[in-house]
């Protein structure tokens, strides 16, 4: 997914990201880091174990007296721990989900305790491909067992164990955070009071698994690769850009594409009649390609979206339904966007059928957009809205006290 | 109590009519609930368990401010989703003419529901005849009324048009409320030239 903050490198139509000492801004943040399954690895969809295992994570807000307002945000497939805030003062880039997450935003910092963790086989502080491999002293690279999204959820609910929480208030995010989402409600039912699975699906299409193929295969394609094993050389940045590229375009809708870029010329009056850059929308990608190998790593891009290919919760149920038999207690708000072409309404809409024959509370919007699969990082008003409503009404419903400012930090 | 109270005196006649027909604790759907102000308000009054199916995005964004739980569709494809009986009522108030296959609705809110509890605007209202006979121009809705080219598209129906879809296809009227305005009215064999609005209970 794209991060917020380089959407705004090129897109000028969004406002501007609020200045770190806003008052709506968490400000400086810090990445931590929980190490687990030492003695005891933990066992993967695949039958393979994996151990020990760090995720990086960050926290917002603070816990209430019962611990019963911690939200936990999934992030999408290129996303991090870094939600919300700044790393350093003269930090120019918040963290990817900012605009949502801080004081008197959506996800409220006065009111909840907001976690976000980087996924198992990510490259962002959690163990992935790129980590060393205890055994060998060197990058796991291929060597890394491949995970899916019920191992990513399986490592976060030992992070929520770790932080004291018996029952999430709340668990949001979109596309692959949206799956994440979806798992924890599956995998553990009694332990999420409300779910927002936005802009997502329960099953990966092949259309989905295709995207993904072709990203892989551009990765595969540079010699640099070298199956898996670059770490002391050249990395196969040429790949990893094609990948990125291919997912930019997956982002974007036909109108959008047209609202930023048009037919216009990157810095040229006419066509060069050669294979330069002639047209804004190959800078665009060209640039986003570039500046994505600087901050992921390609053995992580086979494995993120790999786990999202391998996403089916209908897999072994029969039907979509059976997989939320246990989930019926869970009060769920659905949101698609009407020009994401990824991740169409119908997958939305299908989702909302199963949940509504087990009889779950669930809502379901629809939402007007142009931004395409983007959608949900950037119509940032009316998310906000739907987000602070719908979690309001869990809060009274469920009697969720709020945190005593002046308490003593219960976060760790 | 005086804030429920003071919203349900708020209530627009027609849904204070279908209000009064709901008990303590029901589950109650509501087809087409708009801004979801009637759920809300029975949610408050009488503490039923609420779901709405709303097609506007304004009407679903109002739903979820005021904490009512609603699905964003077109009610023709969302109904079939509920299991049978999940449901003591289910609602329709103002949307049959703009249905397509109005008994197939009906059908299946008796499926989904214990009852079904239809309103509609009666075109049979005498003012709406006479306009017809003595204007020669199409009798506007008695509810709401627009000139023909700007009011939704809707296929106008009378008192007697519905008590013989539900006598053809044995729905039965359990109960029946006319209202004359914001007026209840007894209901009597004119009831088709009285009315501005019918509420029927459907078993």
């Amino acid at each position: 997914m794209v991060s917020r903050s380089s959407v705004f490198a090129v897109n000028s139509v969004v406002n501007p990201g609020q200045p770190m000492n806003a008052s709506n801004s968490v400000g400086i943040v810090e990445t931590k880091y929980f190490t687990f399954a030492q003695d005891e690895p933990l066992v993967l969809d695949s039958g393979e174990t994996l151990g020990p295992i760090t995720l990086a994570y960050e926290t917002y807000g603070r816990l209430n007296a019962n611990r019963s307002n911690a939200i936990l945000i999934s992030h999408a497939l290129s996303g991090d721990a870094h939600a919300a805030g700044y790393h350093t003062p003269d930090d120019q880039d918040p963290g990817w989900w900012d605009d949502c997450i801080g004081p008197g935003k959506a996800f409220d910092t006065h009111k909840y305790f907001v976690i976000c963790a980087n996924v198992i086989g990510g490259c962002k502080g959690s163990t992935g491909p790129s980590s060393i491999n205890p055994k060998t002293g060197k990058p796991y690279g291929l060597g890394f067992p491949v995970v899916t999204i019920g191992d990513m959820v399986r490592a976060q609910r030992h992070l929520i164990d770790f932080l004291g929480i018996d029952k999430l208030l709340a668990i949001a995010g979109g596309s692959m955070g949206g799956m994440q989402v979806l798992q924890w409600t599956v995998s553990y039912p009694d332990r999420v009071q409300a779910a927002l699975p936005l802009a997502t699906t329960a099953r990966h299409s092949p259309m989905l698994i295709a995207f993904s193929e072709v990203g892989r295969q551009a990765i595969y394609a540079d010699p640099n690769w070298n199956g898996g094993d670059y770490y002391d050389g050249p990395r196969p940045n040429a790949g990893l850009a094609v990948a990125r590229m291919v997912g930019h375009i997956t982002y974007l809708s036909e109108t959008s594409m047209h609202q930023k870029f048009g037919r216009r010329l990157q810095a040229r009056e006419r066509y060069g009649y050669d294979f330069s850059t002639d047209f804004a929308i190959e800078g665009y990608l060209r640039y986003k390609g570039n500046r994505f190998t600087e901050r992921f790593d390609a053995n992580s891009y086979l494995y993120v979206t790999k786990a999202m290919d391998y996403f089916d919760l209908s897999d072994g149920q029969g039907s979509l339904a059976a997989a939320f038999l246990n989930s019926a207690r869970i009060t769920y708000l659905v949101v698609s966007f009407t020009s994401d072409w990824l991740y169409p309404t119908y997958h939305s809409k299908e989702l909302v059928s199963a949940l509504t024959a087990v009889g779950a509370d669930v809502s379901f919007c629809n939402l007007q957009s142009t931004w395409g699969h983007d959608a949900f990082l950037l119509e940032v008003d009316t998310m906000t809205n739907l987000i602070t409503n719908f979690i309001g009404r869990i809060t009274s419903d469920y009697h969720i006290p709020l945190p005593i400012a002046e308490s003593a930090s219960d976060s760790r | 109590m005086n804030d429920a109270r003071e919203i349900y005196a708020g209530l627009r006649a027609d849904l204070r009519a279908v209000a009064d027909l709901i008990q303590p604790n029901e589950r109650v759907l509501d087809l087409g609930c708009g801004d979801g102000t009637l759920l809300r308000c029975l949610m408050d009054t009488r503490h039923i368990i609420g779901r709405g199916v709303e097609l506007s995005e304004a009407g679903v964004l109002a739903c979820v401010r005021q904490g009512v739980t609603v699905r964003q569709g077109d009610l023709n494809l969302e109904l079939r989703d509920y299991p049978d009986k999940s449901f003591d009522t289910v609602i329709l108030s103002y949307t049959l003419p703009y249905l397509n296959d109005p008994a197939f609705i009906i059908k299946d809110m008796l499926r989904v529901g214990r009852r079904a509890i239809v309103s509609f605007p009666n075109w049979g209202y005498w003012r709406s005849r006479l306009s017809l006979l003595l204007t020669g121009r199409m009798p506007r809705a008695p509810i709401d009324p627009q000139p023909w080219d700007s009011a939704p598209r809707a296929r106008p129906l009378t008192v007697g048009d519905f008590t013989d879809l539900c006598a053809r296809h044995k729905f039965r009227i359990a109960s029946q409320i006319c209202l004359q305005g914001a007026q209840r009215v007894p209901v009597r064999f004119d009831t088709n030239l009285r009315a501005t609005t019918a509420i029927f209970e459907l078993h």
